[in-house]
């Protein structure tokens, strides 16, 4: 017999076509087609989905809150990727 | 100062300063149990909440009603999953909450101990049960822990519908023949006190209250609450010729609320306590339930590491 506990799953919902999949919450489900379907009646019950994906919550892989700082920093100074860094004529509606 | 004290310090600012506490943040072991308990308990009262009106969908008196209800009922299945899903964010398993709940370790919220007696329960229920939810829900909204508030975000955007169909439902009976307004004033005289007493004890006596307040994972206390439920059913009640079963209840012109009678709150702690009139049947019917499923959780695994050894196989 597997393990008895079914797996849990981080489900992701596009609302529309042209917007990006965004993180729904999750469930417990024994494969990918058995999440989807759980997603499915659970996080769009009102036509919230064009599309769903599922992904093992243990195959997700993040970063540290306690490494923010030092992890992020490296786009701290960089304040020339900003267009207001640069000094151009008002009205040349650059 | 110690790593613990500069740890507690940021998280308490980071709280003041209305940012939010995520899942892999630090916090202070008694945050972490205060919202498990909490967020289970809620989802909880969502799973049990299905009972008393799923005993209804069988015998609703029109399709229309009884596709509502079953849209409902199914509303609070999910509702219950989007707190379980955030309350297994702070480390704990949906088997460790199912079975505190299970073993009566865990609470649910009291109002669903009571029976529904007639259809006309349905409206009430509807009208002052998700009334008095949704007062307690909106400031949950703003919470301080993510997954909880963004939940909340989720449920109280459905929630609205289930008031409004109990209210329409009422509004139905209130027209209808003598018999039928007589029903829905029995309902009514009879969820109204357990509805005020949803919103928990009075401020003096609440023992989670302050701490809860400075962590900001409640934002009003009970009483204030309560006394909003109040002002905003009477005239509710008004429109449907209902009377709410009060003698006290009186607008008081000072204040700018309406006075209402003491709550029995010996009755509250019974029904806390176990001694409600359905606690037993409700615990019976979830244990049943969940134990009547296992099969199907059981070969569903089955069938997944089937599929699975003859992918590998296959590929191999």
């Amino acid at each position: 017999m597997p393990d008895k506990r079914l797996p849990l799953w981080e489900v992701f919902i596009r609302n529309k076509r042209g917007l990006d999949h965004k993180h729904a919450g999750s469930i417990h489900a024994a494969d990918g087609e058995q999440a989807l379907q759980y997603a499915r009646d659970t996080y769009t019950r009102r036509n919230e989905g064009s599309s769903i994906w599922v992904v093992k919550s243990a195959d997700i892989v993040a970063s540290q809150p306690e490494d923010e700082d030092s992890f992020f920093e490296p786009a701290e100074d960089k304040i020339y990727r900003h267009p207001t860094f640069y000094d151009v004529p008002e009205d040349l509606k650059l | 100062m110690s790593n613990t004290a500069a740890l507690s310090d940021t998280f308490q600012k980071r709280i003041d300063a209305e940012e939010k506490i995520e899942p892999r943040d630090w916090m202070p072991d008694a945050y972490r149990k205060t919202l498990v308990r909490q967020i289970s308990q809620h989802a909880h009262s969502e799973i049990v909440g299905q009972l008393p009106e799923g005993n209804w969908i069988t015998r609703a008196p029109t399709l229309r009603r009884k596709a509502i209800l079953l849209a409902k009922v199914q509303d609070e299945g999910g509702h219950g999953l989007y707190l379980y899903s955030a309350a297994e964010t702070l480390g704990v398993s949906r088997e460790e909450l199912i079975d505190q709940l299970h073993s009566g370790k865990a609470k649910y919220s009291s109002i669903f101990n009571y029976p529904t007696l007639t259809w006309a329960d349905i409206g009430a229920i509807g009208w002052l049960v998700d009334a008095a939810a949704i007062l307690n829900q909106i400031p949950l909204c703003r919470c301080s822990y993510g997954p909880y508030a963004r939940a909340m975000v989720r449920i109280c955007k459905e929630e609205s519908f289930h008031m409004r169909q109990g209210y329409e439902l009422l509004m139905t009976l209130c027209r209808g023949s003598d018999e039928q307004k007589a029903m829905a004033q029995d309902a009514v005289n009879r969820w109204w006190w357990p509805a005020l007493m949803m919103f928990g004890p009075s401020d003096a006596d609440s023992t989670h209250s302050a701490q809860s307040m400075q962590w900001k994972i409640k934002r009003f206390s009970n009483d204030d609450l309560r006394q909003k439920f109040v002002d905003q059913s009477v005239p509710q009640a008004e429109y449907l010729g209902i009377t709410l079963p009060d003698p006290d209840l009186k607008w008081n012109e000072e204040s700018g609320h309406y006075d209402f009678g003491e709550i029995d709150w010996e009755e509250f702690f019974q029904v806390i306590a176990g001694n409600g009139p359905c606690n037993h049947e409700r615990m019976s019917a979830r244990i049943k339930a969940h134990e009547d499923g296992a099969w199907v959780r059981e070969a569903a695994l089955a069938y997944a590491d089937k599929q699975r050894q003859r992918a590998e196989k296959a590929a191999a």
